[in-house]
């Protein structure tokens, strides 16, 4: 099929062409500009840090064999002897393990129901009073912003050694994290039934339980689900600074170069998390579509 | 104010109620299951304040302990470190910034190859994904303290923990918005007799790169977050004098480390969504 190209005159292709390059030219002058920012902060940042790459390549060897030495021997003939061998500490990890998701579960519901408590004061559209919102808010942020090990470490201080300050220490910052969420899903409602309870004389109190709560309700229940999962990873470091939870086993294996105890503790980790996101994402789902059904 | 309430008489609610149910009360079988639900949370959450040994006696004692350190701890001051905590500070910025870019690098190409639409063979994304996992699944905070021990003390150990970590959740996110892309460049690429690299180049990567590059500086907010504490472990940075300090019980330069930390995460914040937003070209929403 025979197509009849047409083609512009000299002088138009010389102009368009001229204007395409300049535009080119232009924009790969941006990225060159943006490229030799971030070489000249690699640089900057290599020299603070201490990046010693020839020493890094030099021990690279030790890296992988460290991940080799964690390896544990396991032989086919005496599998059995050899993995009861492995996780010779079981029942106490378990424990630990047990321990580990309590203090993340608990983090997560004290967090949750300070975060509930707050994120309808720092909403935009139920609170108009300037000062009461932005101090709340500015709570939450506060909250959120210091690392939960800070707070754990300042708690193990003040109330001992132990799950509790590593529970007080997630909570505190579930409610800085969560309080934003909510507050975000408060402030995208739909306003009608607000209005609606208003008009008919309801107190501010009221209007959240009626008009509020049952539209934001599935959307908190879900982001709460979301930081149980994250939770539950904070929670297995706690015991680092002495807030409970199998980290006090970990750091002491991976100090004293319990080589396979370092290997196991961690297989246990990582199933608990996959197990842990796998259920909450199916229950998560299901209350996005109950959510959606209404 | 004086509000005068209308109420509907005796006759006309119980009209209303029959003929509109489920708005006088949930039907029963939710209200059931909402019980059980709650309860079952409330039982749980029984059990463990009592497996994990809480008592008011100590919430009590801790919390008076930790009012009065809020009180020794006013008004924060170095005292005759500061040049140490600002030399700590750029380490942190520098732990964050290098971490991010060194995860993000390894996870760009993780990023494709756990992408449905790359990689057609079910097993082989299958496999990168649960690889992906792994990583994710131990915190950054672990990987510091096994590089403390490959690499020796120092910001170099923080640097690769908070790469290694980033691996798993940039890698994730990155084949997340890989999968979310529009299909039809890429087909034009094929179609024009591209190889499946150049689809790659020219059909998918203009369409993610921006927002790659948002999710980078938004996972860099977050690490710059997270480097503040690898040094709990001894991987450099505020951390380290922040464990330091609070073990010595020096209250004052606790607080002033702590206020450090809340300026530097602003200020990165501020930028960073000032720059994401110039990048994906939406306007800030309000504070």
């Amino acid at each position: 099929m025979p197509h009849a190209v047409t083609l512009l005159p000299d002088a138009q292709i010389t102009a368009l062409t001229r204007t395409y390059e300049a535009a080119v030219r232009e924009r790969r002058r941006a990225s060159l500009l943006v490229a030799a920012v971030i070489l000249i902060c690699i640089a900057l940042a290599s020299w603070v840090g201490e990046v010693k790459p020839l020493v890094f390549f030099a021990h690279a060897d030790r890296l992988t064999g460290y991940f080799w030495q964690i390896l544990p021997t396991l032989h086919w003939q005496t599998l059995g002897a050899d993995l009861a061998e492995w996780y010779w500490n079981l029942d106490h990890w378990l424990k630990l393990l047990v321990d580990t998701l309590l203090i993340a579960y608990l983090g997560t519901l004290l967090g949750a129901i300070g975060a509930f408590a707050l994120c309808f004061l720092a909403s935009a559209n139920l609170v108009r009073n300037p000062l009461i919102r932005l101090s709340a808010r500015r709570f939450l942020e506060f909250c959120r912003t210091v690392p939960e090990l800070v707070f754990a470490l300042l708690f193990v201080v003040a109330f001992g050694l132990g799950p509790m300050p590593g529970v007080l220490a997630l909570a505190i910052h579930t409610m800085g994290s969560l309080g934003k969420l909510f507050a975000e899903v408060v402030e995208n409602i739909d306003m009608k039934p607000v209005e609606g309870a208003t008009a008919a004389g309801a107190s501010w109190t009221e209007t959240v339980r009626f008009a509020v709560v049952p539209q934001v309700l599935s959307n908190f229940a879900s982001y709460g689900l979301l930081r149980f999962e994250i939770n539950v990873r904070e929670a297995s470091i706690m015991g680092f600074v002495g807030a409970g939870g199998i980290g006090q086993d970990l750091i002491e294996a991976i100090r004293k170069f319990y080589y396979s105890d370092v290997s196991a503790i961690l297989l246990l980790i990582i199933a608990t998390v996959m197990l842990i996101d796998l259920g909450t994402e199916k229950l998560r789902h299901r209350l996005i579509g109950f959510g959606e059904q209404r | 104010m004086n509000r005068a309430r209308i109420q509907p008489a005796a006759a006309d609610h119980a009209r209303l109620a029959t003929a509109f149910p489920q708005a006088m009360a949930p039907d029963p079988a939710t209200r059931v299951r909402l019980l059980v639900t709650a309860g079952a949370a409330l039982a749980l959450a029984l059990f463990g304040f009592w497996h994990l040994g809480f008592n008011f006696d100590r919430l009590g004692t801790g919390l008076g302990q930790l009012a009065h350190f809020i009180t020794l701890m006013m008004p924060p001051d170095p005292g005759t470190q500061l040049p140490l905590y600002i030399h700590a500070l750029w380490e942190t910025l520098a732990i964050a910034f290098l971490g991010t870019l060194l995860g993000a690098l390894i996870a760009f190409p993780f990023g494709f190859l756990a992408a449905k639409n790359v990689i057609a063979n079910i097993f082989a994304h299958f496999a990168v994904r649960r690889v992906l996992d792994t990583v994710r699944g131990v915190d950054k905070l672990i990987w510091a303290l096994i590089y403390v021990t490959v690499v020796g003390l120092g910001p170099f150990a923080g640097i690769l923990a908070i790469a290694t970590a980033s691996i798993g959740e940039l890698g994730k996110l990155f084949s997340e918005a890989v999968e979310a892309l529009d299909r039809k460049p890429v087909e034009g690429v094929t179609a024009s007799g591209g190889s499946p690299m150049e689809a790659v180049r020219f059909g998918m990567l203009p369409q993610v790169l921006p927002v790659l590059a948002s999710q980078l500086l938004y996972y860099f907010e977050s690490n710059a977050r997270q480097s503040t504490i690898v040094g709990i472990v001894g991987a450099g940075g505020l951390g380290l004098h922040l464990a330091e300090q609070i073990r010595v019980l020096e209250w004052q330069k606790v607080s002033f480390l702590i206020l450090m930390m809340l300026v530097m995460v602003g200020v990165i914040d501020f930028i960073s969504s000032r720059l994401r937003f110039a990048i994906i070209g939406r306007a800030p929403t309000s504070v």
